[in-house]
């Protein structure tokens, strides 16, 4: 796929954003992958965490948030205790998302539409805790 | 002595089993958990939108009250209780200028904020201080031969700065097992994520994780898990039950909260233990190791 980089592609007002909410500097990246070596989601997400922060870097944020990468998250923080730049990615990974949830106004998971047994069943911070990734 | 608990709200629903028999096992070691006069939800999870100030507000009302006791610890129980008010405590620490935002915000309420004076501490980190010839002289139920796995999952140990024990290989449930006379097994995958809350609606990540972790621990001689977090009992207990349907050859084991254990060995009641909310009923293990 091509990638534009252009100056005001790679300099757009994402990448302050995402280094604000996300509260770290993802241009330390090197892309050494161990993110993406420990994460237990990785499997299922089509773009790797490290290219994810590769592809910030690179000022491709419309690649970036139409990713499934960013959903299947589970923010369990193993990416940012082992990144040896000091990269929080699961705090870039909820920017990433907050970009989303906040500039779309659509939520990524509508609370109508899940099973009703199944709400019956989870427990509460299951709940709790997915609503308050996904939705605005 | 006496300590301010947090319960938190899984701890008087799913987990209920989970708070008596701590509480129990507590008290049996000289400490009382006076719970706070009066509590809210901490939010579940630390916020990690750094720009969201509004996030902050549950676990600040909850660390304001556990200041107004006057007492300086505050004890929890869930594993994401303690990492949201723990992070929480540490991020007002770091950001006077948040603090000061947030006392703003709460001036109506008339009450002073403030992160200094109190501290968040786990069950874990408070039994493990305790005098361990004391606990184990307690013990009634000497050397079970049950063979426990600890399960750590994300929160207790991440990240790094609210770590109660080493971040890759904790060993504080093994030692704590171990005084109780369990025997516990290692396996490469007890701080992996169980992948938490996409249980809800990504429900094939939870299986592949439960998958891989159960198998790697039943394969290094498991019986049962231990572990203190709601959310990791519910996809552990549900998950390895649908599994087990799905798969013939998938075994599946006990998932009991460590203080669940502890209990059964100082000899408690085991109707503390409510066996009722367990998809996988443990009852038949423990008659066979003598802990029932």
């Amino acid at each position: 796929m091509a990638i534009n980089l252009s100056r005001e592609i790679v300099h757009s007002l994402e990448r302050e954003k995402i280094k604000e909410i996300g509260n770290t500097n993802f241009y330390l990246c090197y892309q050494c992958g161990n993110c993406s070596a420990g994460c237990p989601c990785a499997e299922e997400m089509d773009i790797l965490p490290h290219r994810a922060v590769r592809l910030a870097q690179l000022g491709q944020f419309s690649r970036l948030i139409e990713s499934k990468a960013i959903w299947v998250c589970a923010a369990c923080i193993t990416c940012s205790v082992r990144c040896p730049r000091g990269v929080d990615i699961a705090g870039f990974m909820e920017a990433c998302r907050q970009i989303v949830l906040r500039t779309r106004k659509v939520d990524h998971l509508s609370p109508v539409e899940l099973d009703a047994q199944l709400l019956k069943e989870l427990p509460q911070i299951a709940l709790i805790n997915n609503f308050r990734k996904f939705t605005g | 002595m006496e300590i301010s608990y947090y319960p938190g709200c899984s701890l008087k629903t799913s987990a209920i089993n989970f708070e008596r028999t701590a509480l129990s096992t507590l008290e049996e070691l000289g400490i009382y958990a006076l719970e706070l006069p009066r509590w809210n939800c901490c939010g579940v999870m630390f916020s990690q939108s750094a720009d969201n100030l509004m996030l902050q507000l549950a676990p600040a009302r909850v660390i304001m009250e556990a200041r107004e006791t006057g007492r300086k610890r505050l004890l929890t129980l869930c594993s994401m209780c303690y990492n949201t008010l723990k992070r929480s405590l540490l991020f007002f620490k770091r950001n006077g200028e948040k603090l000061k935002k947030i006392n703003a915000f709460l001036k109506l309420e008339e009450r002073d904020f403030s992160a200094e004076g109190v501290e968040v501490i786990h069950l874990l980190t408070l039994l493990s201080e305790l005098d361990t010839s004391n606990f184990k002289m307690k013990i009634k139920k000497i050397k079970s031969n049950l063979k426990v796995a600890s399960y750590y999952g994300c929160l207790l140990t991440r990240p790094r700065e609210i770590a109660l024990d080493g971040v890759e290989n904790p060993q504080i449930m093994e030692k704590l097992l171990e005084i109780a006379g369990f025997q516990t097994v290692n396996y490469p995958f007890k701080t992996d994520c169980c992948a938490s809350f996409q249980v809800v609606n990504r429900r094939n990540v939870v299986k592949k994780q439960i998958r891989k972790i159960v198998t790697s621990a039943v394969r290094n001689g498991a019986e049962i898990f231990a572990l203190s977090c709601p959310l990791c009992e519910y996809n552990l207990d549900s998950v390895q039950q649908e599994l087990a349907q799905e798969d013939e050859t998938f075994t599946p084991i006990p998932v009991l909260y460590i203080s669940q254990l502890l209990s059964l060995a100082l000899g408690q009641d085991p109707k503390l233990n409510d066996f009722s909310l367990h998809r996988i009923d443990p009852r038949p293990l423990f008659k066979e190791k003598g802990l029932l």
